[in-house]
Parts: structure tokens; sequence; C-alpha cells
């Protein structure tokens, strides 16, 4: 609970911050004069909630980054095992690999306005190439560092290749496949954005940029959080998904600051039924709830 | 290969019915040279494992027990020379012949009760089938209650026993141990000994178990294999294998003696 009310704090000091500054026009190096304030922000923000456009917007560029994301997954996996498990998929597609993946995905707009039909395919084509890569490398590294006794013991227990890589490889590298894929949304948002600011019609990028060049400062800005929400929203839907694929890791070694504040919290919920002494402090904060509570604290 | 173990199980009662109630199989190594290409760990071993009995190996460290345990799992093609199985060349690793490693060999995100359907579910049996195996196993190893515990959860011991149940659960026809109870504390490796005991009783499989403790050598094995110096040095039998009160028997005790001075120990 503790630590919600201090990230509540956190948002509601930076805008408060932001209103001050923004409201008494402070010119010092820093010209905040032409900036819009979270009340004029907010203004916006409620004006376009309400109109047609923005939900248009907003399912356009979901839709798209989405496309790009699960074909970059299915992809990245794929060639990150098959690159880590066969030798020859190793020699024919790493040197390709490695030439491409220093490419800024952005850099690839005219690729994509050459290659595919439209603008929407072109988008979806970046995003995905923005995402492939992280997955790609780390789906590789979490192939080749899976422990050798795992696939031996599936093989003397008579299973083929596919069973291994069913029961072995693919849940085995799921920890650092997910590492890829929280890497992977965050580039995507970048591309998918910046994207729809080159070429797109309708999407979150592309209004913003309108905004922009008719200067409607408040409507950037409700841009700018929208894009600040949804990352939020779908890096956060990855790394939840994440954890519970992979919940049987010993997980408790993670918790940063688990122990200071958790005997503390034991001891006082203990302490107001019966005056326990110190030690049951640590009984009420058994493995089940450690789990439960690693679940939604992102 | 899972098939003619399949065979084997089918005909057992057949075979109990004429007095032939051997499953477990016979595996020969005759002039083999191990290890991988270019370092050779073992040369010229010839050693031929009963149906039926646990051979034990005892070695000093980096002698080429592990390299002996892989080659016969079929992990490791030999060198030079022939390895068979019943008489039949030995190529690829197969259900027939289970691995136990030291430790961490269990899948960690599968529960202790998956890990032991694993090779059930391999061998194509049905799932509900499968878990009542699976779970009798669990059981058997003294584990019953935990079978939906994770490995990292429970200790050291009890994964060795889940592995334990994990390679007999397939009821495979040779079962060989690359050092499973050597991460275990003294006390509770004596209690795995017995357990080891008392799970092959009736299973009829050979056993090939490597170890660097001589104790545990004697204990268990009907016969001693000494590794040393490139080769194997020598195969002996064991008086009265598997009884905790032969430690002081004195031809138990002349070979122990062999057994150590021969290991330059």
């Amino acid at each position: 609970m503790r630590r919600y009310v201090l990230r509540v704090l956190s948002l509601a000091a930076a805008l408060g911050l932001w209103q001050t500054l923004t409201s008494l026009n402070v010119d010092l190096w820093l010209r905040f004069s032409q900036f819009p304030t979270v009340t004029d922000v907010a203004r916006a923000f409620a004006a376009r909630l309400s109109g047609p456009d923005y939900w248009t917007d907003l399912t356009d560029s979901l839709t798209r980054i989405l496309t790009g994301f699960l074909l970059a997954a299915v992809l990245g996996v794929a060639t990150g095992v098959l690159v880590a498990r066969s030798r020859l998929a190793e020699d024919l597609l790493g040197p390709l690999l490695e030439v491409i993946r220093p490419i800024p995905a952005i850099a690839l707009v005219p690729v994509a306005i050459l290659l595919f039909p439209s603008n929407e395919q072109g988008i979806v084509f970046i995003t995905c190439a923005a995402a492939f890569f992280p997955v790609l490398v780390s789906t590789r590294h979490a192939v080749r560092d899976l422990a050798p006794t795992w696939e031996e013991a599936v093989r003397t227990m008579g299973g083929g290749r596919w069973r291994i890589l069913g029961s072995v490889v693919l849940p085995g590298a799921l920890p650092g496949v997910f590492g890829g894929l929280s890497v992977g949304i965050g580039v995507s948002w970048i591309c998918v954005i910046s994207a729809e600011m080159i070429s797109g019609q309708y999407g979150v990028g592309y209004r913003t940029w309108q905004d922009y060049t008719v200067v409607d400062y408040p409507g950037v800005f409700v841009g700018m959080v929208t894009i600040g929400v949804l990352g939020w929203v779908t890096s956060t839907a990855v790394e939840l998904l994440g954890r519970r694929l992979t919940r049987w890791l010993p997980r408790t070694a993670y918790a940063p600051d688990a122990r200071p504040p958790r005997p503390a919290r034991s001891v006082r919920s203990v302490r107001s039924a019966k005056p326990a002494p110190a030690a049951p402090g640590a009984v009420p904060g058994g493995p089940a709830s450690e789990e439960a509570r690693d679940e939604h604290l992102v | 290969m899972s098939t003619s173990s399949e065979s084997v199980l089918s005909a057992s009662p057949a075979a109990v019915a004429t007095g032939a109630p051997v499953r477990g199989t016979r595996l020969t190594l005759s002039g083999a040279r191990l290890g991988r290409p270019g370092a050779p760990a073992l040369d010229g071993v010839d050693l031929d494992i009963a149906p039926g009995e646990i051979l034990t190996v005892v070695g000093p460290s980096g002698c080429g027990k592990s390299t002996l345990l892989r080659t016969l799992a079929g992990l490791l093609p030999p060198l030079a020379g022939e390895i068979t199985q019943d008489g039949h060349p030995l190529n690829g690793p197969s259900a027939d012949r289970a691995l136990v490693f030291q430790e961490d060999a269990l899948l960690p995100w599968r529960t202790l009760r998956a890990n032991i359907e694993l090779p059930l579910a391999i061998r194509g049996v049905p799932r509900a089938q499968r878990r009542e195996q699976a779970q009798a196993w669990l059981e058997r190893v003294g584990l019953g209650t935990q079978a939906r515990q994770l490995p990292h959860r429970v200790s050291g011991g009890q994964r060795q026993r889940v592995q334990l149940a994990r390679a007999l659960a397939a009821r495979p026809r040779a079962v060989l141990m690359d050092e499973p109870f050597g991460a275990l504390d003294a006390q509770t490796r004596a209690g795995m000994q017995d357990l080891l005991v008392e799970v092959l009783h009736g299973t009829g499989a050979t056993v090939v178990f490597v170890t660097h403790d001589v104790d545990e050598a004697l204990f268990l094995g009907d016969r001693v294999a000494l590794l040393g110096a490139g080769g194997l040095v020598a195969v002996r039998d064991v008086p009265r294998p598997r009884e905790r009160g032969a430690h002081d028997d004195p031809a138990r005790l002349a070979l122990r003696r062999d057994v150590l001075t021969s290991l330059g120990t």
C-alpha cells in the first residue's frame, strides 16, 4: 500500500511542478512561457476524448503495433531458436542478420515505401523490424545458455528433437525470450509513432505531428500523454504475461526491498490481534503471498 | 528402442511363468576407446555388464567415469571398439537406458509430478495413467504430498529422489547413475542408498553406478570396476553386497583396502 502511495505522490509532484512552472510563466534559462499548463492539456484532453478522431487514432495505432509486435515475436523466437540450434542456419542467416541489425528500423522507411503497396503495411513492417532484433538476440542467448543436462535427460528418456524443442528449449528459454519482448515492445512504440509521423494516416503519432504543424501545443501534449499511457499499459501487459509464464523461476531474490518493509508491516498487523513475539512476523508473508505480491507490483 | 522395452513388458508375465524374469539388459564394451574426438579418456576397455547386476565404478576424478556412463547412455559415440546392448550395437540414446545425473537435471518449470510424467509421456502413456503412475512413484520415494511443488522448493536430497523416480518410472532396462548422491550430506546419502536398493528391488534393471565414494561402491555393487590411468584397472566381485552389517566382513575389508591402494589414497 505504502508503495502505491509513493508512486502516486511522485506522479502528482511532477504534475504540480509542471503546473507551477507554466502558470507562473517561468523564464529562466528554460522557457516555460510558451508551454501549455496542466489544466490546458487536461481541457484539450477532455475535448479530444469526446470527439471521434481520438478513438480512431488509438485503435489504429494499437492495431499497427500489436500486429507488428506479434509478428516480430513469432519470427524472432523462431529465428533465434533456429540460429542457436543449427550450425547451418547460423552460417546461412547469421551474417545477413548481423548486417541488417545495426540499421535503425526507422531508417527502413524508404524500403517500406518501395516494398509495400500501402502505408499501413509499411508501418507494420517497420514496427515488426524494430521488435524483431531484440527478440531474436535474447532468444538466441537464452537457448545457447540452456543447461545441457536438461537436453541429455530428455534424450535418454527417448525424446526426439521435437520433444526437446517443446519440453526443454522453448520453456527453458522463456525467461530470456520475455526479456527480449519487453525491450521489443518499447522500441516498437518508438517506431510506430515515428513511422506514423512520417507517413501515417490517422494514428496517435500522425495526430501529434498534425497538432504541432498547426501550433496546437496542448494537442501535442495530449498525444504525448496518450503515447506514454499506451506504452506503459502494453509493456506492463508483456511483463505480467512473462511473470505468469515464468512463475517457476526462484523469484524471491528479485524483490529488491522486500525484506525491510515486510516484517514491519506484518508485525503491525499481527500485533493488533495479539501481542506476538518478533518471530511470527515472518510467517504471514509466506511463499504464496510473496508470489502474489510480485504479480501485481510490476 | 522404447518398443523393445514395451514388448518385453508385455511378455514379462509369460517370462515369469517360464522362470525367466530377467528384464535387465546386457551391456558389453570390447576394445573400446572412449572420450571426445582428439581427447580420449579411456582406452582398451573390455567390460561385460550382466543383466540385472549392479556394477559400481570408482576412480580418481577426471579418470573418465562420466565418459564411460555417457557412452553407455548413447550420448557419446565410442572412438573405437564396439559397444553392444544384448548383442546389438548401441547407437544413440534410448528410453531403455535411463541416466541419473548428479544434480539439477529436473526441469525446473515442471512440478515434481510433471517431471516424473515426462518419460511416461514420451513413451506414449495416456494422461490419466501417467498421472497415476507418477503419483505412485512419488509415494514410493516418500514425496507423495509434494507432488505439486517445483524442484527449487524442495531440498537437494528430495530432488534426487524425484530424479530416481523419474529414471525408473518408464521402466528402463538399465539405469546409469552419475554420482547421483555425490552432492548430498553423509546422512542423506545413506538414506538414499537404502532407498535405491529398495526401489530397484523387483525391477530387474541393470545398474551402472558411478561414485567417488569407495564405501558407497562396496555397499551397492555386486561388482566394482576400478578406473585409472586411462583405462579399466580391474573388476572385482564384492562379498555380501547391500548388507549394512557386512561393512566389517574381513573379505569386504580386504577388498576395501585393495581398492583404496589401487586408487592411490
